[in-house]
């Protein structure tokens, strides 16, 4: 290991590559720097410090996602001083507004009474919608930040309900800006921003305006990297049941030919989300409006759910016995009645390889014709 | 696709034509996005000013069906200024003299007059394409739903085995599959013409090779017919049955009125969905299947990506698996055919398929693989012909600019063109269930330039009469920047004011694909 290219980070070497920040070293060495700001593939803002580390000769601490690896660099991940502004960084955010994240020093007691509890001591009526799924929360535990005895700071900006997807809760928003990250520099939609200054600062659509009269296309990418809980999936809100059980299953997308990777929760044989599959191609963790909060389809009420009949002109509902009896019959009639070269198959761009390869195996080696097409050209 | 999605991002050039990509791939369309971002160049080539042209350095109008004459223009330029690739041309394919010689007719100025494209136009864009070290191109329907639709596709192959673009990355000729599953039902042989992996069905070889896997005699060598040729013929009451599996064509095929009347005069129809569809609801007999939330099985992507589908929830009441109803229709029509599960056939898949014989499940678990993949220690094709094209050679064609079928007049002044909006999936079975997807395009539209609507003295928002030689539809006129003066939009989704009673059913002659993107209408305000 040349000297050029290493640094010492907590007293290990590691060899990097030219450009890489000191936050990716340590990521691919599986040393933990916490980050809440920092969006892969996207440009280092720096904007919430979390993952500043101690850099021998520095004088002060350094953000470690916008820090490029030096040669000979001597780098403190958790020092007692790191730690020491890391809980001031959480406890400032905490403060800055609605993070009734319920940490608490009170005795052990039982969920609901300990939930209680704390609800009464935020004068408040409602748990964060991410309880036990944010970002913030996390490091507040890590770090032993506890909220009792903050000042709660109320938004200066009522929430945004008025679209279909999206709930925007502003009391919520710690201005990390990976929502505007998502929205400029991975889905190029340009719909967000940060906007007013200061205090007033805000992460604004268009000239302030609701998502739905902006740029917006409803991705949810922003949704997706929100690590607390200022941007929640409404839909998923209202039906997924809180801290009851999920499983998440990986799949692909059955809408247009990308073939976007994404994870299905699954409550209760039932969909609640949808997230685009983090890190692999092809969509990296992207997905669109309609992959992400088109999926009310497969439980919908309208779904066939038995074969039907045409008897007098009306569909009845029959057994399958029935129906596929009808159907190997008549096949089997038009077939010696008529040839095979009259009958066809429709296949489908929708189904899978396997459907698609019987539907064409039945087609040829049972019917006998090469009557099969599908909707590739409509 | 020739090369992958990733690939794209990568190219110095991208040339994009006939594909609205932000409404119709939108992840695909971030790629494009972000290298447009990055300083990359975007070409936009389209008759709709449609959203990517605000991420362009460039947009070329043409006038809808005019493809051939703006690419033969682009070469024009491209052989005149000597900025073609020789190295390439001479090592990698043949035939070139013969387009030498047929775009010469195409100048900048008289390639103006068929396209409406400035000629200073078509001088830059060929100078920028032909001397960008890598330029990919990108296309979708607007290039492939015309009567000349083949011939569009084979003038972009020329343009980009003229510059040498095709077999590295950053370069190729890449179509935008639009279903998701559209490019697996092609390589599975749900095609007229082929079996699995294009395997011709007139081969004697490939039959023989079939017969003896099915354990079968008597498959035919003739082929069939595709979709718009059935339904012709049904009309005339010279075809019987059909069975459809999840496709809903009395939305999706053009001139409906005429395919309505082919559906209905077959003696037996079947249907096989998840919804009562359109064409469900005219069945004899509907029989109730899957959705992918419910299966295992794969799903190919437009840049041949063979990936893995995973069941998450049980189907709802007596529903089942698509291969399951075919093998019980098989076996009660005494044939036997029985798996297991999707994965059994995936494996009979490989072995009559040697561009998925190298492909498995377990490979497949995390990250999907390329085709063709011919043996389980390949890594997959990410980049086609990067030594040599499929048939040796790349061969040239020349080409000429053809009219489209129908061409405005007095009586219908107005070109139609239709496509998909984002919020809204082909006949909307699935997508208009979501309260949501509703709420952002909630109906039909007519989307038209401020200049025409003008002129028709129709303002924003009022109900107006379509018309086409074909039938009429009742819809919302909209006024948008996207539309072009003499161009109207208006997406198929919507079976109530389905336009597809309007578009015209003439088909290209090789891909019979039917002539979505012109047909001349006129609009009236309705009493």
């Amino acid at each position: 290991m040349s000297k050029e290219n290493t640094i010492t980070i907590d007293n290990k070497q590691f060899a990097f590559k030219a450009g890489e920040t000191i936050l990716e070293v340590a990521k691919r060495n599986n040393i933990f720097i916490p980050t809440l700001c920092h969006l892969k593939e996207t440009t280092p803002t720096g904007a919430c410090r979390i993952c500043i580390v101690e850099v021998k000769g520095a004088r002060d601490l350094v953000p470690s996602c916008a820090a490029p690896a030096v040669s000979g660099m001597f780098v403190r991940s958790e020092s007692p001083e790191v730690i020491k502004a890391r809980k001031n960084i959480i406890q400032l955010m905490l403060a800055s507004g609605n993070h009734n994240c319920a940490i608490r020093k009170f005795e052990p007691d039982d969920w609901t009474s300990f939930h209680l509890k704390v609800l009464k001591e935020d004068n408040y009526n409602e748990l964060c919608p991410v309880w036990g799924d944010c970002k913030l929360q996390d490091l507040a535990y890590r770090y032993q930040v506890v909220t009792k005895l903050l000042p709660v700071s109320l938004s200066k900006y009522p929430m945004e309900t008025v679209n279909p997807f999206i709930i925007r809760d502003f009391s919520r928003c710690i201005l990390c800006g990976r929502c505007v990250q998502a929205c400029r520099e991975i889905q190029v939609n340009n719909a967000i921003d940060f906007g007013y200054r200061g205090a007033k600062a805000k992460i604004v659509a268009g000239a302030d305006v609701p998502l739905k009269d902006s740029d917006c296309v409803f991705c949810g990418e922003c949704v997706q990297v929100c690590p607390v809980g200022a941007l929640i999936p409404k839909e998923t809100f209202k039906n997924k049941k809180r801290f009851e059980k999920t499983e998440t299953v990986r799949t692909t997308c059955s809408y247009c030919g990308v073939g976007c990777q994404m994870e299905l929760t699954v409550q209760d044989n039932k969909i609640v989300e949808i997230n685009g599959a983090e890190d692999v191609e092809p969509n990296r963790g992207s997905l669109c409006v309609k992959g992400r909060y088109g999926y009310d389809f497969v439980a919908s009420p309208e779904r066939l759910t038995t074969p039907l009949i045409k008897k007098n002109g009306k569909l009845e509902e029959a057994s399958w016995d029935e129906a596929l009896g009808l159907v190997a019959a008549r096949f089997t009639e038009i077939k010696t009645k008529h040839g095979a070269d009259l009958m066809g198959v429709l296949t489908s761009a929708r189904v899978t390889n396997e459907d698609n390869y019987i539907a064409q195996k039945f087609t040829r080696s049972v019917l006998k014709t090469n009557n099969i097409d599908h909707c590739a050209r409509l | 696709m020739t090369n992958t999605i990733a690939d794209i991002e990568t190219a110095d050039v991208i040339l994009v034509t006939g594909s609205n990509t932000t409404e119709n791939h939108p992840v695909l369309s971030t790629f494009i996005k972000r290298a447009a971002l990055k300083g990359n160049t975007v070409i936009v080539v389209d008759p709709r000013k449609i959203k990517l042209t605000e991420h362009s350095q460039n947009w070329l109008r043409p006038n809808p069906g005019t493809d051939i004459a703006w690419i033969n223009g682009l070469m024009n330029v491209i052989i005149q200024e000597k900025l073609h690739n020789s190295e390439f041309i001479k090592n990698r394919t043949e035939g070139f003299e013969a387009i030498q010689e047929s775009v010469k007719l195409y100048t900048p100025e008289y390639v103006e007059k068929i396209t409406g494209i400035p000629a200073h136009d078509i001088i830059e864009t060929a100078r920028l394409f032909a001397k960008a070290d890598k330029a990919s191109i990108c296309y979708c329907m607007g290039i492939t739903q015309h009567t000349c639709g083949t011939d569009n596709v084979k003038s972009l192959a020329n343009l980009s085995m003229l510059c040498g673009h095709l077999g590295k990355a950053g370069g190729g000729v890449n179509p935008l599959r639009g279903q998701n599953n559209v490019q697996g039902a092609c390589d599975m042989g749900g095609l007229p013409n082929v079996f699995t992996a294009y395997q011709k069905v007139d081969d004697p070889n490939a039959i023989k090779k079939y017969e003896a896997f099915w354990n079968i005699t008597g498959l035919s060598n003739k082929p069939g017919l595709a979709v718009t040729e059935m339904i012709h013929k049904a009309e005339k009451g010279e075809f019987k049955s059909l069975y459809i599996i999840g496709e809903n064509p009395l939305v999706s095929d053009p001139d409906l009125n005429h395919a309505e009347k082919g559906f209905r005069n077959l003696e037996f129809l079947v249907v096989q969905d998840i919804f009562l569809t359109e064409t469900a609801k005219i069945a004899d007999v509907v029989l109730p299947s899957f959705c992918f939330a419910e299966k295992n099985g794969t799903f190919s992507n437009t840049e041949r990506r063979v990936q893995r589908v995973r069941k998450a929830v049980e189907a709802p009441g007596f529903a089942r698996e698509d291969w399951k109803i075919t093998c019980e229709i098989a076996t009660r029509m005494g044939t036997n055919m029985h798996y297991n599960s999707a994965e059994e056939i995936f494996k009979e898949i490989r072995q009559v398929t040697p561009s998925y014989a190298g492909i498995t499940w377990e490979r497949i678990e995390k990250v999907g693989i390329h085709w063709p993949c011919p043996t389980v220690d390949h890594p997959g094709t990410p980049i086609l012909h990067t030594t040599k094209f499929t048939r040796g050679k790349g061969l040239f064609h020349a080409i000429h600019h053809q009219p489209p079928a129908e061409l405005t007049d007095e009586k219908y002044p107005l070109v139609l063109t239709t496509g998909r909006v984002l919020y809204h999936y082909h006949t909307g079975s699935m997508t208009m269930k979501s309260d949501g997807l509703n709420e952002m395009s909630p109906e039909c539209f007519v989307e038209i330039s401020q200049n025409d609507a003008a002129k028709l003295d129709i303002v924003d928002g009022e109900m107006v009469n379509v018309f086409s030689r074909r039938g009429k539809i009742k819809a919302k006129l909209s006024i948008s920047s996207k539309a072009v003066d003499g161009t109207v939009f208006i997406p198929f989704h919507f079976a109530k004011a389905a336009a597809n009673r309007l578009t015209n059913a003439k088909i290209d002659p090789v891909a019979k694909i039917p002539e979505f993107k012109v047909c001349a209408i006129t609009i009236q305000k309705a009493a």
